[in-house]
């Protein structure tokens, strides 16, 4: 069996499933957010009671993160449906915007968008917090309500995004009807070239299956190529399966992976124990292609979707109007250390905005010194708008007053996921995706860049 | 009982992603508050580009579409995991969608929740419709009528009955995979 068979054989308590089988498996982490949070414990209330109580409060997690910092009034209202939430049903894991818990939320347009304006508790992105919060570990079955939920696959379990309707079922029973996915095979050899990172992988590919290519499929991916990709790399690559239309993207666990876990749990205190999968010789695919990583360049997707693939190189003529660096994808530590890299010294020549994923990024790009300057002041130097209010902002465009939003017809490269029509606002402006590299050579000449000039 | 529906139809191409259905900006609006179903079905569609869609889903400041059947292409309903995407097209009365193939989370969305079935068609209908024509949709025979053609549609299988019944919930206490609501 492959990866994610193995993983849905144990969790619907089968000696093994083939893939079309139907089978009900029992979820060990359900994740939520302001946007579908509110929705899937309506569902939940209306079909269970209003006084019903979760399978186990334990297993879930609430993370929002997508319209915190805006002053729509619905917006703030949905924090505050999760709060009552959290304490009415005693969940140990909602990370809150704000400390009282007694509390209601109300964003300080005043204040405005830079400067913090969350509590202790508060993270960010829930998909690039939810493992560093010890809430992603090897063989287990995570669903949320989220189609970016398949960035978990990097830790090697099964993670995949669902509707409220499926949220309020698993809310009330921990069990959901799952389809088991054919499996496609990425074999990965050799290691990144300088200047290309995982997102000209996942970008590559994507260009290649085309981006309906793995619908209702598993991406696996294996080879000695995986290797060379740390956690951050693997996320990247995993959180983007769903941009080809895949069920999920997954890796073996490693040593990279267990070390990772291991901290994070112990850190959080979260569940430390966890059974991961192993390759099997014999696995049936329905595609198996090797991809050799050295021979990869800075790779775009252009408008208007992430299967629109081209070089870098062979786009200088597109000239933008913005760039932007943000979003689970691309708002990493790691994200912003590789943009750094190349504005460090030199100035952006257009509108660039950078929204960090999670608060801890915020404090790391803080705390990292690069000679005397922390990297937070080589960026805010390079002229990059950043601001401390980790969050989605516009990466899915959002009320008019997020962050970054573009809300006029404007030609932006973004180091996000996704980019049909109005994705980050206007439905008329247009999106290019490409690696943290590349978007910030881009924001310094005004026009698609490769960025491997400004590396040498 | 003969299930037909008879309606003008809206015709959309290919890759119709969630953003075009049903924007980001209005996904504050939280689908079991009955008052917000009815205003994410207001903003339908809202997010196709004028110029490729001249004739709009929604009249402005009305919530139900005149259109019950909407006409795609491949891949519809790709990108987001927004439940608010079947949900905002069932609230403006939508009551099928016939597409060449869907997006996964889509089509689970949409017989989960029973807002609306999703059709396969077989041929490229977006080449064959235009948006105005009157069709006839029979769910008992599985065919799409336009004018003097009459399409025959890939059968719904195993969902059918979920949507049939209104989605999961009212589909397993049917069957009493779930205790029947006190």
């Amino acid at each position: 069996m492959t990866l994610t068979e193995k993983i849905l054989a144990r969790a619907s308590g089968r000696p093994r499933v083939e893939p079309g089988d139907n089978v009900w498996v029992e979820t060990d982490i359900l994740l939520t957010h302001d946007v579908c949070g509110p929705g899937s414990i309506g569902v939940f209330k209306r079909e269970f009671g209003q006084d019903a109580r979760v399978w186990d409060p334990s297993k879930i997690v609430i993370i929002p993160d997508h319209y915190i910092f805006t002053a729509d009034r619905l917006s703030n209202r949905n924090v505050d449906i999760l709060r009552d939430f959290a304490k009415e049903q005693g969940l140990p894991y909602f990370y809150d915007v704000i400390d009282d818990p007694n509390g209601s939320w109300t964003f300080n347009a005043e204040v405005g968008q830079i400067k913090r304006q969350y509590g202790s508790r508060y993270q960010g992105v829930c998909h690039a917090a939810l493992p560093r919060l010890g809430h992603a570990r090897p063989g287990e079955v995570l669903f949320g309500t989220d189609s970016h939920t398949c960035m978990a696959g990097a830790f090697g379990e099964f993670a995949t995004g669902i509707g409220n309707t499926d949220a309020g079922f698993i809310l009330g029973t921990g069990k959901l009807l799952v389809k088991v996915p054919e499996t496609m095979r990425f074999y990965l050899e050799g290691a990144m070239p300088p200047g290309v990172m995982a997102k000209d992988v996942i970008l590559w590919v994507i260009g290649d299956i085309g981006f309906d290519g793995a619908t209702y499929r598993a991406m696996q991916w294996e080879g000695p190529g995986v290797g060379s990709l740390n956690m951050d790399d693997r996320m990247t690559i995993a959180n983007m399966a769903i941009e080809a239309g895949g069920k999920n993207g997954i890796f073996p666990a490693d040593k990279a992976t267990h070390e990772y876990v291991s901290e994070r749990t112990t850190r959080n205190g979260t569940k430390a124990d966890y059974n991961p999968v192993e390759l099997d010789k014999d696995q049936k695919l329905i595609f198996d292609k090797v991809y050799d990583l050295s021979k990869l360049e800075p790779t775009v997707a252009m408008h208007p979707n992430p299967g629109n693939r081209a070089l870098a190189k062979e786009l200088e003529k597109v000239k933008l109007d913005r760039a932007y660096i943000g979003s689970c994808t691309g708002g990493k530590a790691s994200d912003f250390f590789a943009f750094a890299k190349v504005v460090k010294g030199r100035h952006v020549k257009i509108d660039t905005y950078g929204v960090p994923a999670t608060s801890d990024v915020v404090q790391e790009l803080k705390e990292t010194l690069w000679e005397t300057q922390s990297v937070w002041n080589v960026l805010v130097e390079a002229g990059v708008k950043m601001t401390e209010n980790a969050s989605c902002a516009a990466c899915l465009g959002g009320p008019t007053d997020t962050f970054a939003r573009l809300n006029a017809p404007l030609t932006c490269i973004s180091a996000t996921n996704r980019n049909f029509p109005g994705r980050m606002g206007s439905k008329e402006a247009k999106v290019y995706l490409a690696s943290p590299y590349t978007v910030a050579a881009s924001a310094l000449t005004g026009h698609v860049t490769d960025p491997r000039e400004f590396l040498s | 009982m003969a299930k037909v529906v008879t309606s003008p139809v809206y015709v959309v191409g290919d890759n119709i992603d969630t953003d075009q259905i049903i924007p980001a900006q209005y996904l504050t609006l939280v689908p079991t508050i009955p008052e917000e179903y009815k205003k994410l079905g207001s903003y339908a569609m809202v997010g196709l580009p004028d110029e490729l869609y001249p004739t709009r889903f929604m009249v402005e400041g009305s919530t139900e579409a005149e259109f019950k059947i909407v006409i795609g292409g491949k891949n519809f309903g790709c990108g987001s995991s927004r439940e608010h995407a079947p949900i905002a097209l069932g609230a403006a009365g939508v009551e099928a969608v016939v597409a060449e193939s869907y997006a996964r989370i889509f089509f689970r969305n949409s017989v989960a929740t029973g807002e609306l079935y999703p059709y396969e068609s077989r041929e490229r209908l977006i080449d064959i419709c235009r948006t105005g024509d009157i069709a006839t949709l029979d769910f008992d025979n599985d065919t799409l009528t336009v004018g003097d053609g009459t399409f025959s549609l890939k059968p719904m299988g195993d969902v059918r009955p979920v949507i049939d019944a209104g989605g999961i919930f009212n589909y397993a206490r049917q069957n009493g995979m779930i205790p029947s609501k006190g």
